[in-house]
């Protein structure tokens, strides 16, 4: 981010989450780039950057893609980077329709599961049919969502059958990407941001201004982003269009370019990547779902056809490796190397949809490590309710956090919904390690794993997790010892032997070699493995991440690599170590020009070396190290060999940068705007108020507001949007109980406007109510200016700020009522996150009542509005819109059409 | 021994330095003129990560008889060039807190307290409830009589703030039990 | 005997023989993200006590009010609409090349600000709101009240130039509470560590407020500064707002900040503590504010109790030697 001349913050506040980051932003700006904060809030970070753009929360596809719009109508787009690195020259299935052509939906979808057939949205291929993805036929869009399918492409794009695609590359053709992408956002105008976010056309103008100024050959523009973005029911859909606008500027694989994601928390990346996720196998290998993944083959089928370009194809080898480094010799060719050892999905079990099934008393046992959702998750409520429908909870952590305590001082015993001495569930809290008292690695927000050494031992009976969870496998084997049931082969022959100090604990650094992977047999069997292109599928290497291959290579722990910052070049490789293969830009490829030259001086990092013949520059280049600019093997090589030399984006199945999304992504192939669950405002783009395809929970403990334009609407009337300070950490577990932080933030507060302090009387620090579909809390008011008023499609909308942090309970330095009680859950479909973001609520002055007078409050607040679990919880918003499923060649257009 | 004492009063260190507004030299405690940081005389500095935000800051940790006493930036990591925020700068109260629990607490149904509990026999009880969990709600197959070979009775949440290394054998220990439902902060 | 006024070297005066350079921060205001690391590295390393009753104070971000015994850096937030921008920009261009506004002789006008004042400086983006955040800390005067007003010896001048209360001296007296024009030193009184709620009962014992009683304030880090090591809050510091190093280059580090934001437009910026001919003889803690002392509780004209006093012993010299000239006299008439 130093070598940005922009940089857009929107939908983070990285002064205020991420102040040592924000360094490189201040460094940046030092130097003379241009930094504009995109918020509905003034926060500490506007404070200090050049300009703060306050947003209506939750629309930001229109701004992103009224900026889509303006650099293709100004024809502002970098056209050599864009012509050879994306596919904009793709052309698209006959068959698809588009949102501007259907009121907002996308053609296949299917009212009745609420979820789309991708089908029409894939690939030509050359001869007419379309390139659908490998495996067992076409995957219906609910499945793919239950899967949480979109979360399987952290480290690449979604299989295609092969790379045979149809181009036009004069763009012109009206089933190229590039056309279809004009036609989708040519509604997505200045005047529609301003309608739409509250953000008046100047503003708009200098920040489109700002980034085309700052993009091209000798500049560059990076975005950074973190749950401002992800915690919405169209949340990926907000990355992918602040993606597009990046491709289409060249602003990706370069010094300074980019989208940065900056996520929360120390090694929150690390457990994406060896995931502790329903739907993941390290690497970000899918789980086996039943009826897909059946067998092996059906599973690998379904990962990447040998025939697609990239580095996927190899996905036996990634999968054979891990059950070998899991089962060791009971993984073996003749049982498909214990594939069947691995458990199948049937359907989402996400966090969420584990906190109903204890509701239903579906789930007896329970582990929180490290995580509070008493206070952290949406709909707080539930999840305390879900907890005292266990028979056992482990709490694993520093402090005795509400998620231990609930049962003698949660909100429920107060309010009387729960009695302490009616509760069944048996709680056991363990005390955990920090972060000095263990060794470890984390993995951090660049994919970079750094190793920590231990500092001292932990007091008392506090353990780290990888001291319990090897004693809690030990334990549990030594019970099932000699059982004969075959369900307890996996657990029995599972590869449990990791050497211990005297104390019985084991070395992290030999599960890290796990992790890294061996060589199995031959003359280097037990050596570790250098890199990822050394697996092999045919049983003879383990590796238990094959993402992070290389990390132990030679028998070295490179995530402990310290050398000096001072002492290193900008890309500073022997610090730590970043996966894969410790490159620190990936798709660095496109930091050349298709001929392989720096497309600037100014911005050079990877180049094509003719004499030497190789690809060399700053950092380790994300390629085939030897693979020239103009090469064009043929395509049905397949897999990296396919990769043609303008091919930068190596995991991708057809080697380019997705403009438009063939796969992958469940909710629409291209961004959308839709309005939230719960909003005041009418979606004016489009009929379909909502995400078609957001996953809803209709429950009588998870009601929404009514949205505009139906009856109870102005019972709700405000948007709430919910954050974190930079004195505290997420739900308070590490900072409520430290006085020095707790000092800093002592209480709750939400922050309003003037305007609306005038309008319901709240009197600056005195008490507010807030009053949403599910529950009601409590704060002090902080009136400020910093919180404005925006003018949206002819009224005005108020916006109130709620930190998180706090939580009701009795053990911590402070306590207070909890934001993500008011909260919902409503889900985005693609990565099953939560729309915790914007909703819907009421504020008056004065505190909230106590006991079974809050209920009461809550309920008459629901009777008022008409609130039923039906209430916005329809998948198509108009009625006359269900059942679409526009024919071949049929015009499709609906009834309603674009308003 | 009295000859020196006599050369420590500060009047006539007011005269010998020079100091005669008695404001600098001519002052100063035996506390000050043997001030120490304590990072100075620890007894080893240990090299860590920041446990808090995914910036991954260097942090320097000063060690003193077996205990914490300093933990700070660490001006080598080419991340954060010895730089901290608020909650990174209370590290060292993080580890050393009055109210963090050392101990094994178990609240048995229907109790309205805590007890105390020895370490093996809670990891004991944890181990007989999940495998006795696992027994009870095992599915082998769907309805179409496909391999599940799963429990749907056994769930956890957390990984994020965690070790890779502590990641990996949850999720390796988990879906070899078939507990499927593991999840963490990055879906939320 | 050293100076009570004016411009000169603290340290000297102190007449310590092995003297470094004069040491101090310079807060740069202006790339402040409020983010209170200061704060808590300073208390983390000085072991200082938790104060004030866990509510919220009433002051935007900021809740912990003032520097006090326990808190010897302060963050401030302050809130402003165009207007006072306005006037601020206005106010800063007319200081240009002030240390400190309106205190001192009248400034000759700088030939660097006429120039400025003439450019046209508008910045592109004038904004319509703007939130001031400012770290505050002990200005370690060049005439430093606290110490001239000892009368224990607790307070010195340590060889860096800086001011440090000895807590082992110290009696609690309090002088130098009333010495202080910045109101930054103070008696520690009820901080404590405590907690708002009740513990568990295996909960270890708090650590005892070390210090009751006795005055306390930033030593600008002592115990790190003999051992070469940046003080504590410098070094959190993340996007380096307070910065540390020898005065004269902190001093000349601030001014070509200033020169540079006026440059840009941003005349609002303007220097604080970096006039040795202000009523404390400059200070070794400068700082560039965006706005008038006062807006940041800062006093804008601080004069140190005892710069009076060669004046004061002047005259008081005259009224005692004629005093004794008199009484002589009359002794002597007496004798005779």
């Amino acid at each position: 981010m130093a070598n940005a001349d922009c940089i857009i913050i929107q939908g983070s506040n990285m002064a205020e989450c991420h102040p040592v980051g924000y360094q490189w932003v201040a460094e940046a700006k030092a130097r003379g780039a241009k930094v504009i904060h995109v918020d509905p809030r003034f926060t500490r970070t506007s404070a200090v950057a050049d300009k703060h753009i306050p947003i209506r929360a939750g629309s930001d596809v229109v701004l992103l893609g009224a900026l889509i719009n303006y650099v293709l109508t100004h024809d502002l787009w970098f056209k050599e980077y864009v012509s050879a690195y994306t596919n904009a020259a793709t052309l698209v299935h006959a068959d698809y329709r588009d949102a501007e052509d259907l009121g907002g939906l996308f053609s296949g979808f299917d009212p009745e599961t609420g979820a789309y057939d991708t089908a029409s949205w894939a690939y030509a291929e050359q001869g007419g049919d379309s390139i659908d993805d490998p495996g067992a036929g076409t995957e219906h869009g609910s499945d793919a969502s239950a899967r949480a399918a979109g979360h399987q492409f952290g480290s690449g794009g979604p299989p295609l059958e092969h790379a045979q695609v149809q181009r036009d590359d004069t763009l012109q053709d009206p089933r190229t990407v590039f056309q279809i992408l004009k036609r989708h956002y040519a509604r997505y105008t200045p005047e529609m941001v301003q309608d739409m976010c509250g953000i008046d056309v100047r503003d708009f103008e200098y920040l489109a201004h700002a980034i085309t100024e700052n993009s091209g050959r000798e500049r560059t523009t990076c975005f950074a982003y973190s749950v401002g973005w992800t915690q919405h029911s169209l949340g990926a859909q907000f990355i992918r269009s602040a993606a597009i606008l990046q491709l289409l500027l060249g602003n990706v694989g370069r010094p300074g370019s980019g989208i940065m994601a900056l996520r929360g928390h120390a090694s929150i990346q690390g457990s994406t990547d060896i995931p502790t996720l329903f739907n993941l196998l390290p690497g970000y290998l899918p789980m086996p779902s039943a009826g897909r993944h059946d067998t092996l083959s059906e599973y690998l089928e379904a990962i990447a056809s040998k025939k697609q370009k990239g580095y996927w194809t190899d996905a036996d080898s990634y999968t054979v490796s891990l059950l070998k480094a899991w089962w060791g010799d009971a993984a073996r060719a003749e049982n498909d190397w214990a594939y069947d050892y691995l458990p199948r999905l049937n359907g989402a079990h996400g966090t969420y949809e584990t906190v109903m099934s204890m509701l239903e008393d579906k789930v007896e046992g329970y582990f929180l490590l490290g995580q509070n959702p008493a206070v952290g998750s949406s709909n707080g409520r539930m999840q305390r309710m879900g907890m005292s429908h266990l028979k056992w909870l482990v709490v694993r952590d520093l402090n005795l956090i509400e998620s231990a305590t609930w049962w003698k001082d949660g909100p429920e015993i107060e309010s009387g919904e729960l009695r302490t001495e009616d509760i069944e569930t048996e709680v056991f809290f363990m005390p955990a390690a920090t972060h000095v008292e263990k060794a470890g690695s984390f993995t951090q927000t660049q994919r970079l794993l750094q190793w920590r050494h231990q500092a001292v031992a932990p007091p008392g009976e506090c353990q780290s997790e990888l001291q319990f969870f090897f004693q809690l496998g030990q334990r549990i084997r030594e019970k099932l010892a000699g059982s004969e049931d075959e369900r307890d082969r996996p657990l029995l022959d599972l590869t449990w032997d990791y050497p211990t100090d005297e104390h019985g604990d084991p070395d992290a650094e030999a599960v890290l070699a796990e992790i890294n992977g061996r060589h199995l047999n031959g003359p280097d069997a037990g050596k570790p493995l250098s890199a990822y292109t050394e697996l092999r599928a045919d049983g003879s290497t383990s590796a238990g991440c094959w993402i992070y291959t290389g990390v132990y290579a030679d028998g070295i722990n490179h995530a402990a690599n310290r050398k000096p910052g001072q002492e290193q070049g900008p890309a500073a490789s022997e610090w730590g170590w970043a996966w894969p293969a410790n490159r620190r830009i990936l798709y660095n490829r496109a930091s050349a020009d298709p001929a392989g030259k720096p497309w600037s001086e100014r911005k050079k990092y990877v180049w094509w070396d003719q004499e030497k013949g190789r690809w060399v520059g700053d950092d380790v280049p994300d390629f085939p190290v030897d693979r020239a600019p103009g090469s064009q093997p043929d395509p049905d090589l397949g897999g990296a060999a396919a990769l043609t030399g303008d091919d930068p984006f190596i995991m991708q199945a057809d080697g380019k940068g997705w403009l438009f999304a063939p796969k992958g992504v469940v909710d629409g192939p291209l961004p959308t705007h839709y309005e939230p669950q719960e909003s005041p405002v009418a979606n004016a783009l489009y009929p379909q108020q909502q995400n078609p395809a957001r996953l809803v929970f209709p429950r009588a403990d998870n009601l929404s507001a009514p949205s505009a334009g139906t009856p109870g609407a102005d019972v709700y009337p405000y948007v709430f949007t919910t954050y974190r300070l930079t004195e505290h950490h997420t739900a308070g577990g590490m900072s409520r109980w430290l006085p020095y932080l707790s000092e800093l933030q002592p209480e709750m507060f939400c922050e309003v406007s003037p305007e609306l302090a005038a309008e319901r009387g709240l009197e600056p620090y005195g008490w507010a109510t807030i009053i949403s579909a599910r529950s009601a809390i409590e704060a002090k008011v902080l009136v400020t200016d910093r919180m404005r008023p925006l003018a949206v499609g002819g009224h005005t909308v108020h916006q109130i700020g709620l930190p998180y942090h706090w939580g009701v309970g009795s053990n911590a330095v402070v306590s207070g009522d909890a934001a993500n009680d008011l909260l919902g859950v409503t889900l985005d479909p693609n990565v099953q996150i939560q729309e915790s973001k914007v909703a819907s609520c009421d504020i008056r002055p004065g505190r909230r009542p106590r006991g079974e007078e809050l209920l009461a409050l809550v309920s008459e607040y629901q009777a008022r509005a008409g609130v039923t679990i039906e209430t916005g919880n329809r998948a198509v918003t108009n009625p006359a819109l269900e059942g679409i499923e526009p024919g071949p060649g049929e015009g499709g257009r609906a009834a309603g059409g674009p308003g | 021994m009295a000859r020196r004492s006599f050369l420590q009063w500060p009047v006539v260190r007011q005269l010998s330095t020079g100091d005669l507004l008695g404001r600098g030299p001519a002052v100063t405690s035996p506390q000050t003129r043997t001030i120490t940081p304590r990072t100075a005389t620890a007894d080893r500095v240990v090299q860590s990560v920041c446990p808090y935000c995914a910036v991954g800051c260097g942090q320097r940790v000063y060690v003193k008889d077996e205990k914490v006493v300093q933990i700070e930036g660490d001006p080598d990591s080419p991340i954060s060039r010895g730089r901290l925020c608020p909650k990174g700068s209370a590290s060292e109260q993080l580890v050393n807190s009055p109210g963090r629990q050392t101990g094994v607490l178990y609240r048995a149904p229907r109790s309205t307290e805590w007890q105390q509990l020895d370490l093996a026999t809670a990891i004991d009880m944890v181990a007989d409830r999940f495998i006795e969990t696992r027994r009870r709600t095992w599915q082998q197959e769907d309805e179409k009589g496909r391999l599940l070979r799963r429990t749907m009775g056994i769930a956890s949440l957390g990984g994020a703030t965690l070790d890779n290394e502590e990641n990996y054998l949850i999720k390796k220990l988990f879906t070899a039990a078939g507990a499927v439902q593991i999840e963490n902060q990055a879906r939320i | 005997m050293g100076q009570l006024s004016g411009p000169t070297d603290p340290t000297a005066d102190a007449h310590w023989e092995h003297s470094h350079p004069r040491k101090g921060f310079f807060t740069d205001t202006s790339i402040c993200i409020g983010c209170k690391a200061c704060e808590v590295a300073c208390k983390e390393w000085n072991h200082n006590p938790q104060d004030g009753n866990l509510e919220l104070l009433g002051s935007s971000y900021d809740n912990t009010g003032s520097l006090g015994a326990s808190t010897w850096r302060h963050v401030a937030f302050i809130e402003q609409g165009q207007e006072r921008i306005t006037e601020a920009r206005e106010t800063g261009r007319a200081l240009v090349n002030l240390g400190m506004p309106r205190i001192g002789p009248p400034a000759p006008a700088a030939p660097a600000a006429t120039d400025l004042a003439e450019a046209d400086t508008t910045p592109p983006d004038t904004a319509d709101f703007r939130w001031l955040i400012s770290s505050d800390v002990c200005k370690h005067c060049t005439h430093a009240g606290c110490l001239d007003v000892c009368p224990t010896g607790a307070l010195f001048r340590t060889e860096f130039g800086t001011v440090v209360v000895q807590d082992d001296v110290c009696n609690g007296c309090g002088t130098c509470v009333a010495g202080c024009p910045f109101g930054v030193i103070e008696r520690r009184s009820n901080g404590t560590v405590k907690v708002a709620t009740s513990r568990e009962e295996q909960h270890t014992e708090h650590p005892a407020v070390p210090n009751v009683g006795v005055a306390q304030k930033c030593t600008l880090c002592y115990d790190r500064l003999v051992a070469d090591e940046t003080p504590a809050c410098a070094k959190a510091c993340p996007t380096t707002s307070i910065k540390f190093g020898n005065h004269d280059d902190m001093v000349e580090t601030a001014r070509e900040r200033v020169a540079g934001l006026h440059a840009q437009g941003l005349t609002e910026a303007r220097l604080y503590g970096a006039n040795e001919l202000d009523g404390v003889g400059g200070t070794g803690s400068v700082f560039l504010l965006l706005d008038e002392p006062e807006v940041y509780g800062l006093p804008p004209d601080p004069r140190v109790p005892t710069a009076d006093l060669p004046r004061m012993y002047r005259r008081a010299g005259m009224a005692v030697a004629g005093m004794v000239a008199a009484a002589a006299v009359a002794f002597l008439k007496g004798r005779a």
